[in-house]
């Protein structure tokens, strides 16, 4: 099992979560979270006054799958959170030991 | 002949009743041949329809005064409610949405405070002290516990409306002013220490302030005697002066926020400013039209002055903005309107509309560059630019003022025959521009002395400032116990 953490444009959410259900992924967590890679935000100016804004509001989908869907769910990622410009994300692979579906203690990728 | 006289008094107050008295009129000229042939042709018949008519126009008169009086009294109760609007929840929702997050209700909770302490002071000493007759510099306690404060008008003040609508729309005023002064020490100023500055300065600053310039026999009073008279029409001396200057002496003495301006505090929401702003505009209307006292043309000249000068304002601070830096904010269209509604506020009963335009534009501008420019070179943590808006807008528009005031919207100055004389600089009175100089200059003095006397005793006595603990939590948590929002908290 991996777990693919992919940091997306808010702009994107909805077209990433479509072509994921596309392809049959099942579920996902989704959070609003703020940070920056090497794009380094944007200013605000209130009354004359300047503030640097450096952490900039982004959507990071959580997804565990099993390891024969992982490469279909990349593309289906890559593609559709794609604009081409500085700011479009990351996305991050983590390998997972175990999953468990409280509901009925379900062990494995049956739990997924 | 006497009716006839009398006809005309009244017909040149109020056009209106012309068709009305013509049917008196014509009811005695009816009634006049009539009478003898029912009647025995002796003295006591001819007699008796003069004197019925002479009654009858006497109720007449009366009523065409009930009427005038209702109208003005409905508008001067209205422009109170307006008033009111601008403190809670305009100043309250203006300044809330400025701070951040932390400090919401501790912001909104010192426009609310005033609401309630402002007005028992009010009724128990404070309007005998303003509007009381007294000496050049304060009323006396003629009016203590409103005592003589009723239905019949005070013709020095407003002579058609009850001397209570009068109280409890100089009320209104006497609220928002201190009001005002928060935008300086926002953030940062404890609750206790908040109440008891805005007590003092409410008694030692802004009552001696209301008087000089308002009250029958003060120093200032254009009206009603004064040796300066000053062309305030609606506060800008007693309201923005006293607050914005006495602002400024309250953010340098304070100091500055923990870790201002090293750490960014944003406003946490414009939305918020951006709503209460907009409340104030409208308010405005009841601040500035209401200063007629009453419901004619007066009202309406100073309602259009205010809304031009408001509207001129928003589009010279966006404007100088966009030029400056890039793009017109926001923030900067509506701090724009309310630095143009406070430079128009003196001004807006005796300026016509093309030199209310002016007035804003430059205040636009002007404020703008004292909110921008001059607050960033001084360093001074004015937080939510109460000086750059009030106290500047308010000395440039006192000084205006006395450029542009105009006899034809309001011919305040007459000589002994009662022949209007020229009121500001552009009609010739050059002295003008003199006299709203002295005002400015007692109003700025009356404010840093009492401001500074108010801080040092409070300061000794029970504190100014939170604890830096405190103020890092937010004045929400550490002075009321509540917080602003909870949208995160699961249900």
């Amino acid at each position: 099992m991996t777990k693919v953490e992919a940091v997306i444009q808010n702009s994107k959410l909805e077209a990433v979560k479509d072509a994921l259900h596309e392809i049959g992924v099942e579920g996902m967590t989704v959070l609003e979270v703020r940070g920056h890679g090497r794009q380094k935000g944007h200013t605000e100016v209130y009354r004359g006054r300047e503030y640097s804004v450096d952490l900039i509001p982004k959507t990071k989908l959580e997804l565990v799958l099993p390891d024969a869907m992982v490469e279909k769910a990349v593309q289906a990622i890559l593609t559709a959170a794609r604009t081409g410009k500085i700011g479009d994300g990351k996305i991050f692979f983590t390998r997972v030991d175990e999953a468990i579906r409280i509901r009925n203690e379900e062990r494995g990728e049956g739990a997924l | 002949m006497f009716v006839l006289e009398r006809g005309k008094l009244i017909g040149e107050e109020e056009p209106a009743l012309i068709p009305k008295l013509s049917l008196v009129l014509l009811l005695l000229v009816f009634t006049q041949p009539l009478l003898p042939q029912t009647a025995s042709p002796s003295a006591a018949p001819t007699a008796a329809p003069t004197s019925d008519t002479n009654a009858r126009l006497a109720k007449l008169e009366q009523q065409a005064a009930d009427a005038k009086s209702s109208a003005d009294n409905a508008w001067m109760l209205t422009s109170a409610a307006l008033v009111l609007m601008m403190t809670g929840p305009g100043l309250a929702l203006f300044y809330g949405g400025l701070v951040r997050k932390k400090n919401v209700l501790g912001t909104m909770m010192q426009s609310f405070a005033l609401m309630a302490v402002i007005t028992v002071l009010w009724a128990l000493f404070s309007f005998s002290l303003a509007f009381g007759p007294g000496n050049g510099f304060i009323g006396g306690l003629h009016h203590l516990f409103l005592k003589g404060v009723g239905a019949a008008p005070d013709a020095d003040y407003a002579g058609t409306i009850p001397l209570e609508t009068f109280m409890i729309y100089q009320l209104m005023f006497a609220i928002i002013t201190p009001g005002l002064i928060a935008g300086a020490f926002a953030e940062r100023m404890k609750f206790s220490a908040m109440a008891v500055f805005m007590i003092l300065w409410s008694v030692i600053v802004y009552d001696p302030m209301a008087h000089m310039v308002w009250g029958k026999g003060g120093l200032l009073n254009a009206a009603l005697g004064g040796r300066f008279p000053t062309l305030d029409f609606a506060g800008g001396t007693v309201v923005h002066i006293t607050s914005g200057v006495s602002a400024l002496v309250c953010a340098l003495y304070l100091g500055k926020r923990v870790g201002y301006p090293r750490e960014p505090m944003p406003p946490h929401s414009v939305v918020l400013s951006f709503i209460g702003a907009c409340l104030l505009w409208v308010g405005w209307f009841g601040f500035n039209a209401g200063s007629a006292l009453s419901a004619g043309s007066l009202a309406t000249s100073a309602f259009v002055a205010t809304h031009f000068a408001a509207a001129a304002a928003a589009a010279g601070w966006a404007g100088a903005e966009w030029l400056r830096s890039g793009k017109p904010t926001t923030l900067g269209a509506i701090s724009g309107s309310v630095a143009g509604l406070v430079a128009i506020t003196p001004a807006s009963g005796f300026v016509k509309p093309m030199p209310a335009l002016l007035i804003g534009l430059i205040a636009g501008v002007f404020c703008y560059w004292m909110v921008a420019v001059v607050k960033a070179k001084f360093g001074y943590d004015d937080s939510l630019d109460a000086f750059g808006v009030h106290g500047a807008g308010g000395t440039l528009g006192a000084l205006l003022t006395g450029v542009f005031a105009s006899s034809v919207v309001n011919p305040i100055f007459k000589d002994t025959q009662g022949n209007t004389l020229p009121s500001g600089l552009i009609e010739g009175n050059a002295h003008q521009v003199v006299n709203q100089l002295v005002a400015v200059a007692i109003s700025w003095a009356l404010a840093i002395v009492g401001t500074l006397v108010i801080l040092k005793i409070v300061d000794a006595t029970i504190g100014l400032r939170v604890s830096e603990a405190e103020e890092i939590q937010g004045l929400d948590l550490s002075q009321h116990g509540e917080d602003g929002y909870h949208w995160e908290t699961p249900a």
